[in-house]
């Protein structure tokens, strides 16, 4: 069987998509990769639709033995790969696709400058959607794999074997923008003091440790609500920004629940969602208001940033080493508080 | 009713800030008849809330906000009677029982008498998958959260908090009191839908 067996799993591996879609009325939360832009790179190098279901790697990646056929990989994101073959190692470049023989071990090490990475897979994962989708959402056991993370042992069937389209390299290193996360008031940011919608938006956060795919929550200034920090419970976005009681602010992300009941002060725009999602425990953000025109804009402006990369996908050029060209641009494309705003 | 936006891919429309069978109605008439407006990705109904999820390559948010406010002053006083109803066999075991009967100043077969007594909306779900929020208690046995949450409620688990009354289908934490427990399957993922129950739906109990 043409299959990707797993040795190691890595710390937490998941398949991901772009998210569930349709039954958040249920409680279900969307799910999907954290950084989906990401996601949809590594699909793009081995010829995917874009919403395929990946492999998300965080912290370190897992090793993976290649069975009965040649399969194409692409990865995405700081991993540091390499590829296993007669005893022989050779390092794999992030941000390109590679043709992988029988009998290959892929081995994904840390993953750095943000905490996910991707692999994708030319073809697929031949493991049935569920509720219509390959994100897995631990908390609930809901998705492939019973919803879990990979464990050692585990055999992901894939859908087809490696074609003849050859390899594909991203021209540049993908762009994720720089500077404050950029938010739009609300829904409630009239529970808040003037002096908190001030505060949001001057001071430094630093997100704290136990950080996950639910949410980041975020360390600096308290702020002060005007009115009960509690609402009647409503529904919840991915990039809301809710404040408890105690006043320290909770950035939901793709696990986050559906409905929630503490008052949301702001929200990240969709265009930087990926970049909130990259962001390492420990790390500095900061946010900047902007009116629905400028999201709506920047919405457009990273599709279609996307759709160029996509386009300027190259075959790769021999010798060039472009490993170094994406570790240093992961890093500083990174979100890094006040030293890049503007 | 007013339309706030939760960032640039969804918006909430409120009718209220607090809960109430009239408000979720209305809601829930909404949600009803934005079925099939282009550009709609999902909603997600609350309390006194709709959530609107809608894919900005498709619609934004002024035209799409737009035809929904004229919905929803189209829908005046929506019926509610558009959900199933469901009658949920449960026993009335739970570790708490005595300690609300206690703290209502009634004995447990009493609570067990109102509980069992009242018919009851779903009004969301949320907090997990298939967790339906079902109101209203009587004012008889109204009682805050729990002081100490659990750390781990065990799924089935029949439970109380304020106006609300609800099912864990999960093992979870949990701050609500525990009065009984159901074999009932919650949400089962391979189930079309997969919840048991949905908003709108009604619920009675029956013990066991």
């Amino acid at each position: 069987m043409l299959a990707l067996h797993v040795l190691r799993p890595g710390l937490f591996t998941t398949l991901q998509d772009l998210g569930r879609v349709g039954y958040r009325h249920l409680g279900v939360p969307p799910a999907g990769a954290l950084d989906p832009v990401g996601l949809r790179l590594a699909n793009a190098l081995v010829g995917n639709p874009p919403g395929e279901g990946a492999l998300e790697l965080s912290w370190l990646g897992p090793a993976l033995r290649v069975e009965g056929g040649a399969v194409r990989v692409a990865l995405t994101g700081g991993v540091a790969a390499r590829r296993l073959r007669a005893g022989e190692a050779v390092t794999l470049d992030s941000g390109r696709s590679h043709l992988l023989q029988a009998g290959d071990v892929l081995e994904l090490g840390a993953v750095g400058g943000g905490p996910v990475a991707y692999l994708a897979v030319e073809g697929g994962f031949a493991v049935a959607p569920v509720l219509g989708s390959l994100a897995t959402y631990t908390r609930a056991g809901l998705g492939p794999l019973g919803g879990r993370a990979l464990a050692a042992g585990d055999v992901l069937p894939l859908n087809r074997p490696a074609s003849e389209r050859g390899e594909k390299v991203l021209a540049a290193p993908f762009d994720y923008g720089g500077g404050p996360l950029r938010v739009m008031a609300g829904p409630q940011d009239d529970h808040f003091t003037p002096q908190a919608l001030a505060t949001l938006v001057s001071a430094e956060y630093r997100v704290g440790r136990d950080a996950d795919r639910m949410g980041l929550r975020l360390e600096g200034p308290v702020l002060e609500h005007a009115k009960a920090p509690g609402i009647a419970s409503d529904g919840l976005m991915a990039g809301c920004i809710q404040v408890p009681g105690n006043g320290a602010p909770i950035l939901l992300l793709a696990d986050h629940q559906t409905v929630g009941g503490y008052a949301k002060i702001a929200t990240v725009i969709s265009a930087d969602l990926p970049r909130a999602g990259r962001i390492l425990p420990g790390g500095a953000l900061r946010f900047r208001w902007v009116g629905m025109e400028e999201a709506e804009a920047a919405c457009a402006d990273l599709e279609r940033r996307i759709a160029a990369a996509m386009a300027a996908m190259a075959e790769p050029v021999g010798g060039l080493d472009l490993a170094a060209l994406y570790t240093a641009n992961l890093v500083s494309g990174m979100v890094s508080g006040g030293e890049d705003e503007g | 009713m007013r339309i706030l936006p939760v960032g640039d891919t969804a918006f909430s429309v409120e009718f209220g800030d607090s809960i109430s069978k009239a408000a979720n109605a209305r809601v829930m008439a909404l949600d009803a008849a934005l079925d099939g407006v282009a550009g709609i990705v999902e909603t997600v109904p609350s309390f006194r809330a709709l959530l609107v999820v809608f894919d900005p390559g498709v619609t934004r948010f002024n035209p799409l906000a737009g035809t929904v406010a004229r919905l929803a002053e189209g829908l005046g006083e929506a019926s509610s009677a558009t959900g199933r109803h469901h009658r949920i066999k449960v026993r009335y075991d739970g570790p708490d029982l005595e300690a609300v009967a206690a703290a209502c100043g009634l004995s447990a077969p009493q609570v067990i008498d109102v509980h069992a007594g009242g018919a009851y909306r779903v009004h969301m779900l949320g907090f997990m998958p298939g967790f339906a929020y079902m109101a209203e208690l009587p004012p008889s046995i109204r009682l805050p959260r729990r002081a100490e949450p659990r750390l781990k409620v065990p799924a089935g688990s029949l439970a109380m908090a304020d106006a609300m009354t609800a099912i864990y289908p999960w093992d979870s934490p949990g701050g609500w009191h525990l009065i009984g427990s159901t074999d009932m399957r919650l949400f089962d993922q391979t189930a079309s839908p997969p919840a048991l129950l949905a908003p709108g739906d009604t619920v009675t109990f029956e013990p066991v």
